[in-house]
């Protein structure tokens, strides 16, 4: 059977991916907040899981505005990566696992999580940086990947309670998969951030402090909070925290915090990660 | 016909994207995302009016396209990630347009940022278990 050893929380800015191609890890201003990942890079190499679920936002490379899923899922053999025009060097491509993609869309529409299937898909610097902060050291991709889309982009998007909700029924398709796999899920985007308007550059450290303790311990607090609430304290970006709640839900109520950092601002934003350990781990 | 109010209108200095946006800047917005390839940023560059018409841009947003108005193309329905597929190639920053919001000079808008950042790693410290290095 798959098991879901952990989830990981963190941000995917894409200044961190141009950081990481011009080896910035070492700078002052870039420091900290690398080696606030060492922890996280030294579990995944101890605990070697087979793939990784990346629930990310598509800002407009696979998806334009004529199509918008509210949840996609990559049901492909490959992955690639290309220009977004944002200058970042396109990453090698990553490979899927379409049988386990399947069995998650099957289970998740059971469940009346209606995906939509992609199995051509292009992934963006929301997979990309995330990827990179946790294996670009080895050269390669040791995890299949399978990237999970939100639309954070138009509103309407998905309500904070019904990603933590999807997070529950990925959970269960997961534990319901007939093979032996370690699983990885990897929340990604936040925290606070607003790129755009008179009030751009607003961080909010005391509300992306909150939002990590509760996503540990009380996700409803979260979930409960309307998109008008959460752009009020984390900035229009900052929405992209609700896919931290699919991370969390997949996970048991109960799990065990690993590896808690904070760093800000990087770019425009306060960056934080979390591991949590779930008891199928050991 | 109406468009729905919702309470993220009422935040200040802030323009929520949604189907009132996009509905009315769609045309600018496809432009901006033609920007994915190298080729059609070249050939913007090359000529952005005859580019804009190409697209059928409104007369209100190519004018502010071609002016540089980042603030008048979000207010006019912009999208800020697409936005950036013509701001950054054209060497900008993202605290060189957060700047441009706000019409300050980057150092400024750099400086807000490590405002509000200032004291984090005390706040880190009155919690339990964050990582310190
Ligand atoms: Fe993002």
């Amino acid at each position: 059977m798959a098991k879901l050893i952990g989830g990981i929380t963190t941000s995917h800015i894409p200044a961190i991916g141009n950081a990481m191609a011009s080896k910035l890890e070492q700078d002052p201003y870039w420091k900290r907040f690398f080696d606030g990942y060492e922890p996280v890079k030294a579990w995944l190499a101890e605990k070697q899981p087979d793939i990784a679920i990346v629930v990310y936002n598509d800002h407009g490379l696979n998806f334009f505005l004529d199509k918008v899923p509210t949840f996609a899922l990559g049901c492909a053999k490959t992955y690639e990566n290309a220009d977004e025009g944002w200058g970042l060097p396109s990453a090698t491509h990553f490979e899927g696992d379409e049988e386990f993609s399947w069995h998650l869309a099957n289970s998740l529409v059971e469940q009346e999580f209606d995906m939509t299937t992609c199995q051509e898909m292009l992934v963006d610097h929301g997979l990309v940086v995330p990827m990179g902060l946790m294996w670009r050291h080895l050269g390669h991709w040791p995890v299949k990947v399978i990237p999970l889309a939100v639309n954070t982009v138009i509103q309407p998007l998905p309500s904070a309670k019904r990603c933590l909700d999807l997070g529950k029924a990925l959970g269960k398709a997961i534990a319901s998969y007939p093979e032996d796999k370690k699983v990885v899920i990897i929340g990604t985007g936040g925290l606070s951030h607003q790129l755009q308007g008179e009030r751009a550059g607003i961080i909010d450290v005391d509300y992306d402090l909150e939002c990590m303790e509760h996503i540990i311990s009380d996700p409803d607090w979260l979930a409960r909070q309307s998109h008008s609430e959460i752009i009020e304290k984390a900035g229009t970006e900052g929405i992209e925290v609700i896919m931290w709640l699919v991370m969390r839900g997949a996970l048991p109520d109960h799990v065990t915090v690993k590896h808690k950092h904070y760093h800000a601002p990087i770019s425009n934003t306060g960056a934080g990660v979390l591991l949590l350990e779930s008891p199928e781990a050991t | 016909m109406a468009w729905e109010e919702k309470p993220y209108h009422k935040i200040p200095g802030t323009y929520v994207f949604d189907g009132k946006r996009s509905a009315n800047a769609y045309k600018l917005n496809k432009m901006l995302f033609s920007f994915n390839r190298e080729e059609n940023r070249k050939a913007y560059e090359a000529d952005p009016a005859t580019y804009a018409d190409k697209y059928g841009l409104p007369a209100d947003q190519k004018e502010a396209l071609l002016k540089g108005d980042f603030l008048e193309l979000l207010r006019q329905g912009g999208n800020i990630y697409y936005m950036a597929k013509l701001a950054i190639p054209a060497g900008f920053s993202v605290q060189d347009v957060g700047a441009a919001f706000h019409n300050i000079p980057t150092d400024d808008f750099k400086q807000h940022l490590l405002d509000q950042s200032e004291d984090f790693q005390k706040k880190l410290k009155d919690r339990e278990g964050y990582w310190h290095g």
